[in-house]
């Protein structure tokens, strides 16, 4: 690993401040895909701010929202009571993702900055437009197993290798960020972004902006839901295609939905025609292929990942069955 | 116990050719620093209110581990596991992949259960490292390393370190209440001699067992 300059830093404006100022740093939280990303020579920031002294972990209800810190542990999120009580989507989907030890190293806001798993973009000898642009996308016609059926584009087919996020979208979650400007609200759903011209940038955050906390707002999806992720390996592993799926059934009808993929694009993949149509429907395998075939309109396979067009609609269906007991 | 006591009366980080390594080290910083632009080192004399280390310097690191206090300096590239290894002489907690992706690694740090190899080691500043070699009470191991004896959770044992502090980790998070919950809580560590039906008859000895970890 190139060395670089560390400094500590106890407030969210030193840690702010310690960014806007030099342009080759980088905030240090888990440094579970950062530290990785450095001994493999992707990035090689002259600076890092360890941003892990912040007071930025607690896990607190306020008023009808859960708002959760952003430095607070992918595993103390996914233990949280609160969080299983209320929300229990993002405890399945915590639990779904790498192994119990990371878990015990990553933090939430560490979680949606994490980097794509991409092949290409991991191997500083590829031609990678995320990692250098204007080098080309390997991926596009090359090993394209793990890639995007949604939303890419010619400079980029790589996805947004995150569980967590995938329940955050599903549950109309909101970023909490500060910075140079001041403080800002982000619409989970406008977090992360579509590669188009510029896929190095995974997210919609300026330079120097900082993510304190995720807000949920209250909701009834607490009971009938779930996460599947369909990988290589039974666990560990990357997802091929996952599906949130949370369902407020009354009887046998669907009242309220949210569905949402992971591994078919590069932001997380929230489903919302699926979800219109299936609001006020009997809940039932018919209605859930239904609403499986909207959600896959404009997919497209880019060879060796064509099996996601089918194993997508089919995982869906499958979260539909599980989360809702029917079909 | 003895090897704890006798570091306990040290008090320092040295093993056979230390002084000669540090005078190299110092030497060898002094050089540098003697060639370092100005910027860099202004940079390492920065307004933060906390500790902060240049490009060319070393940073100070104080951290427990297995009981014994350490006083070190460090680069701030140093992963938890190559201090352990190549500075504190601790070679039981292996290096498998470096990446993250096996386990072999697998420490407690304040009883959490992380991956050493993508911990920086001044991230520990002040908190309590226990490995393989903090579990045996003198010649009585632990019972986690007995019941990976009793039954042969183990073949060319590598990943062996990381599966049993990951393993009582498991316990102690209360994982390992069935086969199907101990394998999926113990997926972070790969073992690719397929010990893996052992191990987890081991665990779940040792959860029956009741043993305070």
């Amino acid at each position: 690993m190139i060395n670089f300059d560390y400094v500590r830093v106890s407030t969210t404006k030193a840690a702010v401040d310690a960014i806007v100022k030099d342009n080759a740093a980088l905030w240090l939280a888990g440094g579970t895909n950062l530290v990785d990303l450095m001994k493999k020579g992707v990035m090689t920031p002259q600076k890092l701010v360890d941003i892990n002294n912040l007071p930025l972990k607690e896990i607190k209800k306020e008023g009808n929202k859960l708002v959760i810190g952003a430095l607070a542990l992918n595993s103390a999120v996914a233990d949280n009571e609160l969080v299983r009580k209320e929300q229990p989507l993002l405890s399945l989907a915590l639990q779904a993702g790498a192994s119990a030890q990371l878990r015990n190293m990553a933090t939430v806001g560490g979680n949606m900055m994490q980097r794509t798993r991409c092949p290409y973009f991991y191997n500083p000898d590829m031609p990678c437009n995320k990692r250098q642009p204007g080098t080309g996308c390997g991926a596009l016609k090359g090993f394209n197993r793990m890639h995007a059926i949604f939303g890419a584009s010619d400079k980029c087919i790589a996805v947004h290798p995150s569980d967590m996020s995938i329940a955050l979208v599903a549950l109309d979650c909101t970023v909490l960020v500060t910075g140079p400007k001041g403080d800002r609200r982000i619409p989970f759903e406008n977090f992360h972004r579509l590669p188009g011209d510029l896929p190095q940038k995974d997210n919609t955050l300026e330079r120097g902006e900082l993510i304190v906390a995720v807000e949920i707002p209250d909701n009834k999806l607490n009971k009938n839901i779930h996460y599947l992720k369909v990988r290589d390996r039974a666990s560990y592993a990357f997802a091929l295609v996952s599906v949130a799926a949370a369902v407020d059934l009354q009887g046998d009808t669907i009242k309220d939905v949210r569905l949402a993929m992971g591994g078919v694009a590069h932001k997380p993949w929230r489903l919302m025609e699926a979800e219109i149509f299936l609001k006020g429907k009997r809940a039932s395998e018919a209605n859930f292929r239904q609403a499986a075939a909207l959600a896959m309109k404009g997919a497209k396979g880019f060879g060796h990942n064509n099996f996601k067009l089918k194993l997508a609609p089919n995982t869906l269906v499958e979260a539909l069955k599980t989360a809702t007991g029917k079909g | 116990m003895a090897q704890k006591k006798r570091l306990n009366d040290q008090q320092t980080d040295c093993y056979p050719n230390q002084a000669r390594r540090d005078f190299l080290k110092q030497s060898s910083l002094l050089t540098a620093l003697a060639v370092t632009p100005p910027f860099l080192v202004k940079a390492a004399e920065s307004e933060f209110d906390e500790k902060a280390a240049g490009y060319f310097e070393k940073m100070p690191l104080s951290i427990e581990v297995n009981g014994v206090n350490h006083n070190l300096s460090i680069e701030p590239r140093t992963t938890l596991l190559d201090l352990m290894r190549e500075q504190l002489a601790l070679t039981g907690t292996k290096k498998g992949c470096d990446h993250g992706q096996c386990g072999a690694c697998t420490v407690h740090i304040n009883g959490y259960r992380v991956l050493s190899c993508l911990t920086l080691a001044v991230t520990v500043e002040g908190k309590k490292v226990t490995t393989i070699e903090g579990l045996a009470d003198g010649d009585k191991l632990h019972p986690m390393q007995e019941a990976f004896i009793k039954h042969d959770g183990f073949q060319c044992g590598y990943c062996t370190p990381g599966q049993i502090m990951s393993g009582i980790a498991c316990i102690r998070e209360g994982h390992a209440n069935s086969d199907d919950e101990i394998r999926e809580y113990m997926s972070g560590n790969i073992c690719r001699c397929g010990a893996y039906p052992n191990i987890v008859k081991a665990i779940a000895d040792v959860k029956k067992g009741g043993h305070k970890l």
